[in-house]
């Protein structure tokens, strides 16, 4: 059996971490996603333009200087805050911004514009004969999007997603950096006590692979599901 | 006029960018009046039926569907938009459209596709809604069809089915945009073949085609389009065998 010198339940506690982490910030990514590829294709010239600043930055920047960036530039925007508050009107309010949620918001953000990518070439794939014929039926606008572009846009957005979300689960290890006990610190402390790197880093990275590989399964069944009435070449 | 017209259409224009494609045409379909709109491409047939139900909206003229007059506003470029999204979602309700490439949703079954409007517009009960698109599919020959999505039919099942989504609207006129073009032409036929039995049982039905055998035999009225203007236009026997236009002549000689 492997011996992980007592460290084995915290690793494993990290691993839940990194998971918790990876699924939230999944949340707030695909929310992200909609509301910018939405913005980005609506014909309101500031949601389009707020929209594409919060794309090209992001996609610009490396994930980790805008993890440290968003990490220690919210405490500092939260601080000047309630220095304010209490100059001016006296009230105390002070939020410590903690790791955790720092981690899920900054990869949450961060994906977001990738899903607005994803979302925003899906979309316009969906073909204008599509929604034509829900307008031509009476449906509202929102109708029409809900029941026709919807439905049709994720299915050419899925791979896409999937591709996404395998970066993204790989992109949580960043979260030690601000200090979050994931299971890469988790490892690195470990590996530095007893000086033993492969014996800890090998099952973390048995952790990420088996991960991605469940997440490739659920995947492609969900790409069989919603590409239901296409004819498979 | 002693009846109100199901759908009347007055004055109305069309200009995309520079080019003025419809330059002043006016329709007036009473109920059960079939009317035959051909022409050659180009000549703006489809973009006059598409402005009926506001895919386009007319530069300039009126739409009347049932005598109520459809309002517009001009907005601050100067471009032209219905007054109420509401009047016109009612209004598209009651013109259902049938589309040269069928436009069947591709994510839903034929059924589904049946019962989504008259569902989530018309606010009909599923089981209701259910019980008459199988009627329909019956009536189109399609009932075993069901449950296919379309991309697994062929192109004039594809038409027939989307001819059977426009007749659980219970439209008060059916409008149809080149209904047969898209389709092999061992196809045609079993799609005019339900388009002529809606004919005959009273259906108001406006027609843009290129089947001339249609619009001479099955339709009550035709209208012949040139460069956005209605250059000759009366009974079909008028139309076909006794033109005074110069155009329509040409258009009605052999090509080859």
């Amino acid at each position: 059996m492997l011996d992980l010198h007592g460290y084995g339940p915290a690793i494993f506690k990290g691993a839940i971490l990194t998971l918790e982490v990876a699924f939230l910030s999944l949340f707030i990514a695909l929310l992200l996603g909609m509301l910018a590829a939405v913005a980005r294709l609506s014909k309101n010239k500031v949601l389009n333009g707020i929209a594409m600043v919060y794309t090209t930055v992001i996609r610009g920047v490396p994930d980790l200087v805008l993890m440290l960036l968003i990490f220690f530039g919210a405490q500092i925007g939260v601080n000047a805050f309630s220095d304010v508050l209490y100059e001016r009107y006296g009230i105390d309010f002070y939020i410590n911004i903690n790791e955790f949620v720092a981690g899920v918001t900054t990869i949450g953000f961060i994906f977001g514009a990738y899903m607005g990518e994803t979302f925003r070439g899906a979309f316009l794939a969906v073909e204008h004969g599509q929604i034509e014929a829900g307008r031509a039926y009476g449906m509202s606008a929102w109708q029409v999007f809900k029941r026709i572009t919807v439905p049709q846009m994720i299915r050419h957005a899925i791979p896409g997603i999937g591709n996404n979300w395998l970066v993204l689960v790989k992109t949580t290890a960043l979260v030690s950096v601000i200090g979050l006990e994931d299971m890469v610190r988790l490892a690195k402390e470990a590996a530095g006590a007893v000086h033993e790197p492969f014996l800890f880093f090998i099952p973390v990275a048995a952790v990420y692979l088996a991960l991605t590989s469940v997440s490739e399964y659920v995947l492609k069944r969900l790409e069989i599901r919603f590409s239901a009435g296409v004819v498979r070449a | 006029m002693s009846q109100t017209a199901a759908l009347e259409a007055r004055n109305v224009h069309k200009t995309f960018g520079e080019h003025e494609v419809l330059k002043g045409i006016d329709l007036t379909a009473h109920k059960g009046d079939v009317i035959s709109i051909i022409g050659s491409s180009g000549s703006g047939k489809s973009t006059f039926l598409r402005c009926m139900n506001l895919l386009e909206i007319p530069t300039l003229g009126e739409i009347y569907v049932h005598g109520e007059h459809l309002a517009f506003k001009q907005l601050r470029n100067g471009d032209r938009a219905p007054a109420d999204k509401r009047q016109v979602e009612h209004m598209r309700s009651r013109l259902s459209m049938v589309f040269q490439s069928f436009n069947l949703w591709s994510h839903m079954t034929v059924l589904e596709n049946i019962v989504e409007a008259p569902i989530h517009v018309l606010g009909k009960s599923k089981a209701e809604a259910t019980e008459h698109a199988k009627e329909l599919l019956e009536r189109v020959g399609l009932y075993e069809r069901r449950d296919y999505y379309p991309a697994h039919m062929s192109g004039g099942q594809q038409q027939r089915a989307a001819i059977a989504r426009a007749l659980a609207m219970d439209p008060e006129v059916m409008l149809f945009d080149e209904p047969t073009s898209a389709l092999d032409p061992e196809l045609v036929g079993e799609v005019l073949k339900v388009m002529r039995s809606l004919a005959e049982e009273g259906r108001t039905m406006v027609v843009v085609t290129h089947e001339m055998a249609f619009a001479r035999d099955v339709s009550n009225h035709v209208m012949f389009l040139h460069q956005g203007i209605v250059e000759e236009q009366g009974t079909p026997d008028k139309v076909f065998n006794n033109p005074d236009s110069e155009r329509m002549k040409q258009f009605l000689a052999p090509k080859y």
